[in-house]
């Protein structure tokens, strides 16, 4: 399942997809993400796969801000270089 | 005391033709959303009875209040119920729920049931949210996004509007929809700053209906780029309560082009339905 | 040598007329539903409370959302521009160059000579400039004047999770109902959309010194919420609004 965490505002789209049929559940990305965007949880399918924390999930444009200073690159990301399963997607 | 145009009619039914009593499994779903709550119950997996109400400023109260609006005049108490599941943002504060499971997987399943195994996306429009739902033919998520961050296209949205037109909310879409020649769309998203638009655009002389016609367009447009975001496959149904707004539906399915699954059943109770399945489904469980 | 500058912004149009360096007239009056006639009237306003003829108006400069409206413009620059400039010269030690007017805020780095380096906006959004504070104070029933000393006098932190000016406004009213002080929420206001600028102020980097203008700049409580999060001076200008049509008239004297 692609779960897409964020939204989309006046001022564009910031969606966290992260595909649960790649992940499994490691917990790397929780640890790499400075800022707490991430966690583990057990979905509606029992499933445990990582996902973006309800907390942060509206303020992404402006959590992520200080991790895509100009110039970065997609593959730089902190939490996209930490998954091994290529499981998370930003869409900005 | 002053009219509140944002006000929607609450409602409860039950089906005068099951008697539960002879019912194997009552199961039932309460979904708390931030602006309305819905309680489904159903016997052997047949809608039995529902509510629809505003969710007050305590959730706990809301969900109780819920469903005892669905049963009342049923004869049945909360006890004669064998699993609850809680659904919606106020999901964990459903006291009496047995589980809780999120509204995407209530929304796919209910959404499976009421519009039968061909719907494979589900745009739901609730009041603080919007959320588009890719299914299978079971009713299981394969994908989903979810936007409660934003107000534009959701009821809150619609609400602002209908308090600065002075117009009830069940009357805006239809009422959209009379203008002769559509106006191009206000040019904001973001519900605060068309508000000051269509305040500007009402000083200037537009009617009532045009400003509607261009802020309903304006709201169907971006829900269409956030369901492109995801993608739309066929069938689509669209529930929750904008999805009673035809201004918002027609436009959006002019948009894309695409036609969309109807249902006999309220499409503002796919939520608590899918949870009402989840619990029948989890009750049988435990029984084997 | 005088010019003039203006700033159409989306809610106020600014005009200054500046004579060798110095500000002589100034004048703030709302947008209206024409900002051409707006911006004409002004400025006609602003010759006479100066006594200055139109004739000896070296160039007029705009600025601001609205800046291509101004026909009696003699040329335009975009509003980073602007802002950075009129800072930079009230402030020669200026690298952080922070704007929030009332639909807009923005965030610029310049380098010691007063050019732009990089900057970000904030914008079509009500959640991240001036409109939100202002839904908020309407939904606290407190004047905008008032609602930002009212935030001083808090005591607690009260977190405010809705990051949308009419879903916030839902959650100050159930934050009302469940007795929190007006201080606790007003300064929760100022916090969130405290946070929302200095994320984009990160995102381009901050360096002392930091500089704060615009509408919102009025606000004590937004200067204190801005000063906690990035914990340095924040250095604010008297009339913080001006400066954006400042910037413009600089530049017009500069051609």
């Amino acid at each position: 399942m692609k779960a897409m965490y964020g939204y989309k505002d006046g001022s564009g789209d910031y969606f966290i997809t992260i595909d649960t049929d790649k992940c499994d559940g490691c917990g790397d990305c929780v640890q790499a993400c400075p800022y707490g965007v991430f966690e583990v949880i057990v979905d509606d399918y029992d499933d445990e796969v990582g996902a973006v924390t309800s907390d942060q999930k509206n303020k992404l444009k402006y959590t992520c801000n200080p991790c895509k200073p100009e110039g970065s690159r997609h593959a730089d990301f902190p939490c996209v270089k930490s998954c091994s399963q290529d499981a998370i997607t930003h869409s900005w | 005391m002053a009219k509140e145009f944002w006000r929607w009619r609450e409602y409860n039914w039950h089906e005068p033709e099951i008697d539960w009593k002879e019912a194997g499994v009552i199961s039932a779903g309460v979904d708390v959303g931030s602006v309305s709550s819905q309680a489904v119950v159903m016997a052997d997996g047949k809608l039995f009875a529902f509510s629809n109400m505003r969710t007050g400023s305590n959730s706990p109260e809301s969900a109780q209040n819920s469903m005892n609006w669905a049963l009342d005049g049923t004869g049945m108490k909360l006890e004669d119920i064998q699993y609850v599941v809680g659904t919606g943002y106020g999901r964990v504060n459903v006291p009496f729920a047995n589980r809780t499971i999120t509204e995407i997987a209530c929304h796919a399943r209910g959404g499976n049931f009421m519009y039968g195994n061909t719907v494979r996306t589900i745009l739901d429009m609730g009041g603080q949210d919007c959320k588009a739902i890719h299914c299978d033919e079971r009713g299981k998520v394969t994908a989903f996004l979810m936007n409660d961050k934003c107000a534009a296209g959701t009821g809150r949205g619609m609400e602002v509007f209908a308090d600065l037109l002075s117009i009830p909310i069940e009357e805006v879409g239809d009422l959209s929809l009379t203008v002769e020649e559509e106006p191009p769309p206000v040019s904001s998203t973001c519900v605060v700053f068309a508000k000051s638009e269509a305040s500007g655009l009402l000083r200037e002389g537009w009617p009532k209906n045009k400003v509607l016609a261009a802020y309903c367009s304006a709201m169907a447009h971006r829900v269409v780029t956030l369901l492109e975001r995801i993608g739309v496959e066929k069938e689509f149904a669209i529930t929750g309560g904008i999805g009673k707004n035809a201004g918002v539906v027609n436009r959006l399915k002019d948009e894309l082009k695409i036609e969309t699954l109807t249902t006999d059943y309220d499409s503002q109770i796919a939520g608590a339905l899918g949870g009402a399945l989840f619990a029948k489904a989890a009750y049988e469980k435990s029984k084997k | 040598m005088i010019t003039a500058g203006i700033d159409l912004g989306a809610k106020t149009i600014k005009g200054v007329i500046l004579k060798d360096g110095k500000i002589v007239s100034k004048l703030q009056v709302p947008a209206g539903l024409d900002t051409t006639e707006t911006a004409k009237e002004m400025f006609e306003n602003l010759l006479s409370q100066a006594s200055i003829n139109k004739g000896d108006i070296h160039a007029i400069c705009s600025t601001g959302a609205g800046r291509k409206e101004a026909t009696i413009a003699t040329e335009s620059v975009t509003e980073v521009t602007a802002d950075a400039k009129g800072a930079f010269h009230l402030y020669p030690n200026a690298r952080s160059v922070i704007d929030v007017g009332a639909e807009e805020g923005r965030s610029i780095r310049c380098n010691e000579k007063g050019k732009i380096i990089d900057f970000a906006v904030n914008e079509k959004c009500a959640a991240g400039a001036g409109a939100f504070v202002e839904a908020m104070s309407r939904a606290l029933e407190v004047g905008i004047e008032d609602f930002g000393k009212l935030s001083l006098k808090s005591t607690k932190e009260v977190p405010m999770n809705a990051q949308c000016a009419v879903f916030a406004e839902s959650e100050v009213v159930s934050l009302i109902h469940s007795n929190t002080p007006t201080e606790d929420i007003s300064r929760a206001v100022h916090d969130a959309i405290a946070s929302r600028i200095t994320s984009m102020v990160r995102k381009v980097g901050f360096e002392n010194d930091v500089v704060l203008i615009g509408g919102v700049a009025r606000n004590p409580g937004f200067v204190d919420a801005l000063h906690r999060d990035l914990k340095t001076e924040i250095n604010v200008p008297e009339d913080p609004d001006f400066i954006g049509a400042l910037g413009a008239a600089l530049i017009a004297s500069e051609k």
